[in-house]
């Protein structure tokens, strides 16, 4: 019998949680903010949905209802990508050393 | 592109963002790992643009609308002011939350465009995915959204509870899933959309119980629900780098919810159902007979600090309020001018999310190397001259270790009693968060020192 492709996604999904377990364990507790900022950033990744959202259909007929409510969201999720890496690289930038 | 081409590009993807966590393990590698997001997430829309393959006008808006999007969130990105970044990460919380509703919507309109079959004839899989990534989307993005007002002030931090609200919630939550089981019987939008305002209602209630100084556990929950949201939406769309993102964003999130809940000795559904400061504010009010403290000025601080040999600053959620972290960094130069050794000790929930005061700090210039978590520096309090504690309370009470009665008995508190003398910055005797009397202000080792954190941080600057 074969597998479904369903299974596979769960199983990526499940690796993925024990990834996540142990990489956000050894993340430095001075990071935390920034890392609440990059996992913001990244979760906007839901602007793959977006665009096929908002690309969907005939080409002629573009403010489709589905298609508008993809162009809402590939706003929202640009505000959130650029604005989630850039604030974490100026907080990242602000981590200095002891001057030696 | 084919199928099976850009889902290996959008495992790369997933892979560049487990390393941009990865890099955070320590500040020199943390700006490459920003760098590696960047590009994983650059892989993931171009491959969604080479792989949809319609060039059509339509392209045209959605490049404008990228640009517009990401021009409000870099204008924003290099405006905020760092105290700010609690707040603006619940607003950005909530707009993965809206975009993740926004997504699921659109896939439940035009199925077609996903491949996930056709209107009224939605596969099962789908439906289910897709409703869940709706629900828990709504619910993140109207519970960020009284986050956020909470944390900017525009609502008060106060708890708001009201009677039978949990069963209200419980009862809304099993009507979601029942509603979920309808839809996918139907197939009916109206029951679409109901699911859809009732979790934006559920966000709405699930966040207002909870009290201002709670916020970093709220904050860490909302980042692991949005998380949750994208894997949602990663299942119906079938594609590897949501599925990978959502994973490590919603455990991201947990852990970090653990770690503050940890931090204040209570357990998560504690948290979730409700503050302290709604329960406990009746103890402060019933002893208020005054006892005998001391408190000094400016000059009396300075003179203290100046003849130490060590003193261990540690700063809580009113530096922030007071933007004194740099008024601070000037008096510890000072301070190591007179060959004063200064460390900074930091509570896991000081502040109003995990990390708070670390950026705060690194904001003024203070080295990452000074600066230690509770249990680094714990120990060295017993050695200490010198404690400075400027804008923090609850997390320097020493009842949390004497008095099993206290609400906030058992949570891991700073020794700062330990060190030879305690400066207290503080505006008034007034009880902390908790609701609950500092012993710390009636000991014969403390000086309080009466005034606005960065007001009070200057004038001894001068007097140094």
């Amino acid at each position: 019998m074969e597998i479904d492709p369903f299974i596979f996604r769960l199983s990526i999904f499940i690796l993925s949680i024990f990834v996540g377990y142990y990489v956000v364990w050894s993340v430095t507790p001075s990071l935390h903010t920034p890392l609440m900022s990059v996992t913001n950033a990244i979760s906007s990744v839901i602007i793959v949905g977006a665009i096929i959202a908002s690309l969907a259909g005939s080409s002629d007929k573009v403010f489709e209802i589905s298609n508008i409510f993809g162009f809402l969201a590939i706003i929202l999720a640009a505000v959130n990508i650029f604005g989630g890496f850039l604030v974490t690289q100026r907080m990242l930038q602000m981590y200095k050393k002891k001057k030696k | 592109m084919t199928a099976n081409l850009s889902a290996l590009f959008y495992l790369i993807s997933g892979i560049l963002f487990i390393l941009a966590l990865r890099g955070l393990s320590s500040p020199e590698t943390s700006r490459q790992g920003n760098y590696f997001g960047i590009a994983g997430m650059s892989i993931a829309i171009i491959v969604t643009f080479l792989s949809v393959g319609n060039f059509g006008s339509g392209l045209v808006y959605v490049l404008i609308f990228l640009v517009i999007g990401g021009s409000i969130g870099a204008f924003i990105a290099f405006r905020i002011p760092m105290t700010a970044m609690p707040e603006l990460v619940a607003g950005f919380h909530s707009l993965v939350g809206l975009a993740a509703v926004f997504v699921a919507i659109s896939a439940f309109l035009k199925p077609e465009a996903f491949n996930l079959g056709t209107i009224g004839n939605i596969k099962l899989a789908s439906l289910i995915e897709m409703s869940l990534g709706a629900a828990i989307g709504a619910i993140t993005f109207s519970g960020s959204i009284i986050a956020f007002l909470k944390l900017r002030g525009i609502m008060s931090g106060s708890p708001i509870t009201f009677k039978g609200q949990h069963l209200i919630n419980l009862m809304l939550g099993l009507a979601i899933i029942t509603l979920i089981y309808y839809l996918c019987i139907s197939q009916s939008s109206n029951i679409f959309w109901s699911i859809v305002l009732i979790s934006f209602l559920v966000g709405v209630l699930l966040i207002i119980p909870i009290g201002g100084a709670d916020m970093p556990v709220v904050i860490s929950m909302l980042n692991s629900y949005s998380g949750w949201a994208a894997a949602g939406i990663g299942f119906t769309l079938e594609n590897t780098a949501l599925i990978i993102t959502g994973a490590l964003v919603g455990s991201s999130g947990a852990i970090l919810s653990y770690i503050m809940c940890k931090g204040m000795n209570r357990s998560f559904f504690n948290v979730i159902l409700g503050g302290w400061g709604a329960t406990d504010q009746s103890v402060s009010s019933e002893s208020k007979e005054q006892k005998p403290f001391k408190s000094g000025n400016a000059d009396d601080a300075a003179f203290l600090m100046k003849n130490a040999s060590s003193v261990i600053i540690v700063p809580g959620y009113g530096m922030a309020v007071a933007q004194a972290q740099h008024a601070l960094r000037e008096m510890v130069d000072a301070l190591k001018k007179n060959g004063v050794k200064v460390s900074y000790a930091i509570h896991p929930v000081a502040g109003r999310m995990p990390g708070h005061m670390n950026v705060l700090l690194a904001e003024a210039n203070v080295p990452y190397d000074e600066v230690f978590e509770l249990e680094e520096i714990n120990n060295d309090f017993a050695n200490c001259d010198v404690a400075y504690v400027i804008g923090a309370n609850d997390v320097t009470n020493p009842v949390a270790k004497t008095d099993p009665q206290s609400p906030i008995y058992g949570m891991p508190v700073l020794d700062v009693e330990k060190s030879k003398s305690v400066l207290f910055v503080k505006r008034s005797l007034s009880a902390g968060y908790a609701g609950i009397d500092n012993d710390l202000f009636y000991r014969d080792n403390t000086l309080m020192l009466f005034a606005d954190a960065k007001k009070m941080t200057e004038e001894i600057v001068k007097s140094l």
